[in-house]
């Protein structure tokens, strides 16, 4: 016996509340078009290589969007789109974000390719951060200290390349987020303290040190321990000739391949092993666990430990893989973007490389588009996502689900 | 021994251990004297910085009113915190409503031009309904749509920051003749009046008349949680939301309010800073107060007597930081490592307790975190 | 195989929950553990059961002793637990429930999912215990949640299943398969320790009777050498008052009247459908039902914490459908909450804070702004001493005190005051015979002060012990208005469960 509708079914006043939001949203998105990316005359070059580029009229596109949108609007509140509509939510977003850098770059072009491949790069600390968070969350300890941690990382994998090799300064990376993990382990399984509050701590801590260490040791060393040459892109075979596609994803360094791989592996383990089923296990309700005689602690000292090791090779992104040194408060509030992603993501790994995506992209785009004079200060583009956050934070939390025992320190006696 | 007492020895003993970690990270990062064997040295570092800290909080009465300067606005967004904690919220985001008031008491500051009487109260009004208006939205967000205040203020802090650096380089909030973001002064008739105005040729006792509207907000919270029918109502709220809403309290018209009364306290804090200590507001006008500001709340277990004092404890170790600085090559930095010790080792008593060997029940903190509410 | 419990003692700050407790159970038998709440059950099974290490006295196998440091090395020995709260992942299937901790594994650990299906399969046709292995279990009624906690345990060999309160969600034709289940189990060679409070059923399906007062055991016996008040008797310590002490009732005007009240949950579920009933001054309405059946939200509505999607409720002829709480409050309602502790109460409150929770805004106790808690202090004073609540201060937290000294607390805050209309949902739940007792009579005082009350209870024995009329609800609906002083616990038991006794159907 099932109580549960079948998909596509507009059923519950909840469902139907969210049907209508969305459909005044596309309205919104429309009044954009019409009101804002209509404004700026003239073509907008996209470059997709070095030599080749495609055009797009700013304006029709915005008129030719904003129509398409009021349709999409009116099929939505009118009848639903069932079964359809995240792919339309996607493809209009996309449409919409397109019309968007049109109307930002109309009368001039600039690198489309190389906005992405940026993208890509600098989603890598968010992403690993994220499946730091995921991976404690998931099995039932809040992680307010993915910062802290990155932070903390990119710190002694600076100075431990700079003394050594890019390799071992990984490692130490490696090594420094499980330190920190460990401390929220220890104190929020052991000692039972309000997790938030040690992550907090942690975070403190870590911003801390880190400075500490940065001018007392570093800033008169600079040239022996914080000095070092970051990674190269690694340029794979064939598929990095693949047109457009080929370098966004495949000309790009080890650390970009390696979040990747993390993000396929954490889904993988989280759904289709025997670990992954504890760890949810353990994270929605670990009495359940506990009493089958699985050692819930145990389990999640382990997973935080991983957690702090995938969110070492994150903070060791900075030194190693990009900037080659490490500068004070180098990761700058990535840690707290990443805790976004992992609740924009619904604790899902490819939920939150979305997410880590999305924020990485409006970086990008500021970077890129920042220099056109839009009339818009490039201030709104970098807050573009925060806003987005709160939006699905606030409409989808309440249908999402995190981890039921997500803060709660387990009692095995 | 009664629980005041023990909850301060345990306060007491969560500084030392901080204070004992700090000087163990000063002594192993003096690599240079170390490199050399030389641990005479590092030993020395370690007392003319301790006595340095010491001297800069409370050596001089530049130094005390340092101490003060630095409290006024951690105690002011120390309250945010804790009447946030008491009504059961979390609120991480009293820099962004920091931020707001600072804006709305500047604007006030600067566009009126009034007798001091007046333009004083009315600026500071104007950053505690700033302030106010900007907490309430994640209380609003989470009374509406549950979407979690831990997360929102995180992200209301990022807006806001990047809406005051765009204030401040629009035409209405820009210095004349400067090109970077940072505001025009406010009129002198709406500067709060400095402590020690009375010793007239001393300008470098910045110390303001924050303090005292800080020691005001403090016996504010005092009366709202034992006197009012709304401190009663946040606080049954703050226990058990279910049970207050059992019991007839419109809880989630209460996280607004108290979010904004939350709010109101952080927007005094950014009043008080650009109305007393700076004369105008920079983008880093909030710089990490409102974070620190959770440390002051947690140290001070969210009674209003607690966060004064840890905001003045915490005021003493920033004011002494600056002139270990001075003093030694140990820079400030260690300021934030030793508060994010204090506020591990009041969090965990048990580990305090395992640390001094002390025997008898040790009370936790607690937890005030019920999970993301999925 | 014979499992035995010798001199075991568990000590907890302030109490002995389990005092030199001995006891045995062989396979293929049925040994019921009888006690009140509190008595010391739960802390027994979660010893057995490795989860709690005892202070003394020792577990022997086949006369060998044995020790457990967790949950698993119980499994490992044998036994096997289904919970009262079940331990299931409400998001995950139940072929996901059932195998963790014993999954089949193929190459690097991934999950064997076809396999646990398998597995899931080869038990319960076994057993013939019905499951669809993919089904998720939130979706799944409690009944069949049950079976799955069983096939759980199975599928670990267990060779003594314990089961700790299992007929307490159950509506009565599940509790007459769920002994169906016992007995098939016990003749595939199991041993069965059946943990209840419900002598009855104990009486049933029970070999053996082990009762437990106060972590002792006081007595050894079998269904076929006692009786149920000899049973209740050793529950006690003393004999049992069954009936409530009452006159009838002299019902007057109609205070309380709900109209097609329905109530539909966000996800579109209609939870109460429809109901309708009137509540006169001086009488005592019960509502019985197996718990699940729509009883909490229609006390929801009726107090104004739930929205109605339908229908009217009117106290004392005004229409208080729109009113929030408060407003219900203040026109004389009482609400005594089902779960004392998350809603009753604010247990780190103090007492006095406590007994002011729902009444801090009257003038008594306010002016709007201000409290007045000199006031608020004297009122509690007198509450704590007119209701018999026992603490030595009241400005303590009502954490301190036991669950029926809270339960007063909230009687008295409740009842204490001019009342037009009561609804108590539960009011006795899991507190000692003493306090029921007084709960109960202050109910009847009330009733007799010319209060019309709403008691909502799944205790079946309570209802009718305390009504003057019967309403049954089933699936969000009423199914009977019955007279208790005429009607048999039997056909009231045939209307919860769905069905019409024959000899009333019309």
């Amino acid at each position: 016996m099932s109580t549960v509708a079948g998909p596509g079914m507009v059923v519950s006043a909840e469902q139907r509340k969210r049907a209508r939001n969305v459909g005044f949203a596309y309205l919104v998105l429309a009044m954009v078009c019409f009101f804002v990316f209509t404004r700026r005359p003239g073509d907008a070059g996209f470059k997709i290589s070095e030599t080749s580029q495609f055009t797009l009229p700013a304006q029709g596109f915005g008129w030719a969007l904003g129509i398409v949108l009021v349709a999409i609007a009116a099929a939505q509140l009118l009848r639903g789109l069932g079964k359809l509509s995240n792919v339309v939510l996607a493809l209009a977003t996309a449409a919409f974000f397109m019309s968007f850098l049109a109307w930002a770059a109309a009368g001039d072009s600039f690198s489309f390719v190389g906005m992405l491949q940026d993208t890509v790069s600098r989603s890598v600390p968010i992403t690993l951060g994220a499946i730091g968070g995921i991976l404690s969350e998931r099995s039932g300890v809040i992680n307010i200290s993915i910062e802290g941690m990155l932070l903390a990382a990119a710190c002694t994998s600076a100075i431990a390349a700079s003394l050594t090799n890019l390799w071992l300064g990984t490692l130490v990376g490696v090594l420094t987020g499980m330190a920190l993990a460990a401390v929220l382990a220890v104190m929020s399984i052991r000692y039972k303290v309000d997790q938030v509050i040690v992550g907090f701590a942690i975070n403190f801590f870590a911003l801390g040190i880190t400075s500490f260490i940065s001018f007392r040791v570093l800033v008169p060393n600079r040239d022996t321990m914080n000095n070092l040459l970051p990674v190269m892109p690694i340029r794979i075979p064939v598929l990095a000739d693949i047109p457009f596609f080929g370098g966004i994803f495949f000309d790009q360094t080890i650390f970009v391949y390696f979040s990747f791989l993390a993000v396929a592996v954490t889904t993988w383990g989280l759904y289709r092993t025997k670990w992954g089923l504890r760890t949810r296990a353990i994270g929605e309700y670990p009495k359940a666990a506990g009493t089958l005689g699985v050692d819930v602690n145990k389990l999640r000292y382990r997973n935080l430990l991983l957690a702090g090791g995938v969110a070492g090779i994150g903070g060791a992104w900075w030194p190693i893989g990009i900037v080659g040194r490490f500068d004070q408060n180098i990761t700058n509030g990535r840690g707290f973007i990443a805790l976004a992603a992992v609740i924009f993501g619904r604790w899902h790994p490819v939920g939150a490389l979305c997410g880590a995506l999305v924020f990485a992209l409006s970086e990008a785009v500021r970077l890129k588009i920042g220099n056109f004079d839009t009339g818009i200060p490039s201030e709104f583009l970098i807050m573009a996502p925060y806003v987005v956050t709160i939006i699905v934070v606030a409409g989808f939390i309440g249908a999402s689900r995190a981890p039921k025992a997500a803060g709660q320190p387990y009692e095995d006696q | 021994m009664s629980e005041t007492l023990k909850s301060l020895r345990f306060t007491l003993l969560a500084v030392v251990a901080a204070l004992v970690v700090s000087a163990f990270i000063i002594v192993i990062t003096d690599i240079e004297a170390l490199g050399n064997g030389d641990f005479g040295t590092a030993l020395s570092t370690l007392r003319t910085a301790y006595w340095g800290l010491f001297k800069g909080a409370f050596g001089s009465l530049r130094a005390i009113s340092n101490t003060i300067t630095g409290a006024t606005p951690l105690l002011l967004a120390g309250l945010a915190v804790s009447s946030a904690f008491k009504a059961g919220l979390f609120n991480i985001g009293a820099t962004g409503q920091m931020l707001a008031g600072a804006m709305t008491g500047l604007w006030v500051g600067f566009a009126f031009q009034l007798p001091p009487l007046i333009h004083v109260p009315l600026a500071l009004i104007a950053s505690a309904i700033g302030g106010a208006l900007f907490g309430a939205i994640p209380g609003a967000l989470k009374a509406r749509t549950g979407a979690h205040e831990v997360i929102t203020t995180i992200m209301l802090n990022g807006i806001a920051s990047f809406t005051v650096l765009w204030l401040l380089k629009t035409e209405a909030f820009k210095r004349e003749g400067r090109d970077d973001a940072i505001s025009k002064f406010v009129e002198e008739s709406a500067r709060l009046p400095r402590l020690f105005g009375f010793m007239g040729k001393r300008i470098d006792l910045l110390a303001h008349s924050g303090f005292i509207v800080a020691l005001l907000a403090t016996a504010v919270f005092w009366w709202l949680l034992r006197k009012t029918t709304l401190g009663f109502e946040m606080q049954a709220t703050g226990f058990n939301q279910e049970a207050a809403k059992y019991a007839g309290m419109r809880t989630k018209s209460l996280m607004v309010v108290s979010m904004a009364i939350a709010g109101s306290f952080a927007g005094l804090a950014g009043g008080s800073e650009v109305l007393g200590l700076y004369g105008y507001a920079s983008a880093t006008v909030a710089g990490d107060i409102g974070f620190d500001a959770i440390a002051v709340a947690l140290l001070g277990r969210s009674t209003p007597i607690g966060t004064l004092v840890a905001a003045i404890l915490f005021g003493a170790l920033q004011a002494g930081g600056r002139q270990m600085q001075v003093d030694t090559d140990v820079p400030i930095d260690l300021i934030i490592v030793l508060r994010a010790l204090i506020v591990m080792f009041i969090a965990a008593p048990l580990l305090v307790k395992a640390m001094f060997r002390i025997k008898g029940e040790a009370k936790s903190f607690g937890q005030t975190f019920r999970g993301w509410g999925g | 195989m014979k499992f035995e419990l010798r001199g075991i003692t568990k000590r907890f700050p302030g109490i002995v929950a389990n005092d030199q407790v001995s006891l045995s159970i062989s396979t293929g038998e049925v040994l019921a553990l009888i006690g009140e709440n509190g008595a010391g059950k739960s802390t027994l099974m979660n010893v057995l059961y490795g989860i709690y290490r005892p202070d003394e006295g020792e577990l022997m196998v086949d006369g060998k002793p044995i020790h457990f440091s967790s949950p698993a090395d119980a499994i490992a020995a044998g036994i096997g637990m289904v919970h009262q709260h079940f331990m299931l992942v409400p998001v995950m299937t139940v072929a996901e429930n059932v195998v963790l901790g014993v999954e089949p594994t193929g190459r690097l650990g991934s999950l064997d999912i076809a396999e646990a299906r398998r597995m899931v399969r080869e038990v319960s046709d076994k057993y013939k215990l019905e499951l669809d292995p993919d089904a998720v279990i939130e979706d799944l009624p409690v009944g069949v949640r049950q079976r799955v906690e069983i096939v759980k345990v199975l599928m670990r060999d267990a060779q003594i299943v314990v089961f700790d309160e299992p007929t307490a969600v159950l509506t009565p034709s599940e509790i007459l398969e769920f002994f169906e289940i016992v007995r098939t189990l016990v003749g595939a060679g199991r041993g069965v320790i059946f943990i209840t409070h419900k002598l009855k059923e104990a009486l049933t399906i029970a070999d053996r009777i082990n009762v437990l007062r106060r972590g002792k055991v006081v007595g050894e016996t079998a269904p076929s050498a006692t009786n149920e008040d000899e049973i209740a008797e050793m529950m006690v310590g003393r004999a049992v008052q069954l009936v409530v002490d009452k006159h009838s009732a002299k019902p007057g005007d109609v205070m309380l009247a709900v109209r097609d009240l329905t109530v539909v949950e966000p996800d579109g579920r209609t939870v109460v459908d429809g109901v309708s009933f009137e509540v006169r001054r001086g009488e005592i309405v019960g509502v019985a039902g197996v718990q699940g059946n729509g009883q909490t939200e229609l006390v929801e509505a009726i107090a104004g914490l739930r929205r109605a999607a339908g229908g009217s409720v009117t106290l004392a002829g005004r229409d208080i459908t729109g009113d929030s709480p408060r407003e219900r409050h203040v026109a004389g309602m009482a609400h005594i909450p089902e779960d004392r502790q998350k809603q009753g109460l604010v247990v780190d409150m103090s007492i006095v804070e406590n007994l002011v929770l729902t009444r801090y805004h009257d003038p008594e106790f306010s002016s709007g702004v201000r409290m007045n808690w000199a006031g608020a202090k004297e009122k509690a004073a007198a509450m704590v001493a007119a209701y018999d609540i026992r603490t030595t201060d009241p400005s303590q937290a009502a954490s301190t005190l036991s669950g029926g000294n809270q339960q007063k607390v909230i009687v008295a805050r409740e009842l204490s005051r001019d009342i037009k209309v009561a609804v108590a949902a539960q009011p006795t739940r899991g507190i000692d015979v003493g306090s029921i007792e007084y709960v109960h009579a202050q109910m009847v005082k009330e009733r007799d002060n010319g209060v019309a009350m709403l008691v909502v209870s799944t205790e079946l024995d309570e209802v009718m012990a305390l009504s003057d009329r019967v309403l049954v609800m089933y699936r969000g609906k009423i199914v009977a208005d019955l007279d208790p002083r005429t009607v048999s616990h039997m056909d009231v038991g045939l209307y919860m469960a769905g069905s019409r006794p024959t000899a009333v159907s019309s």
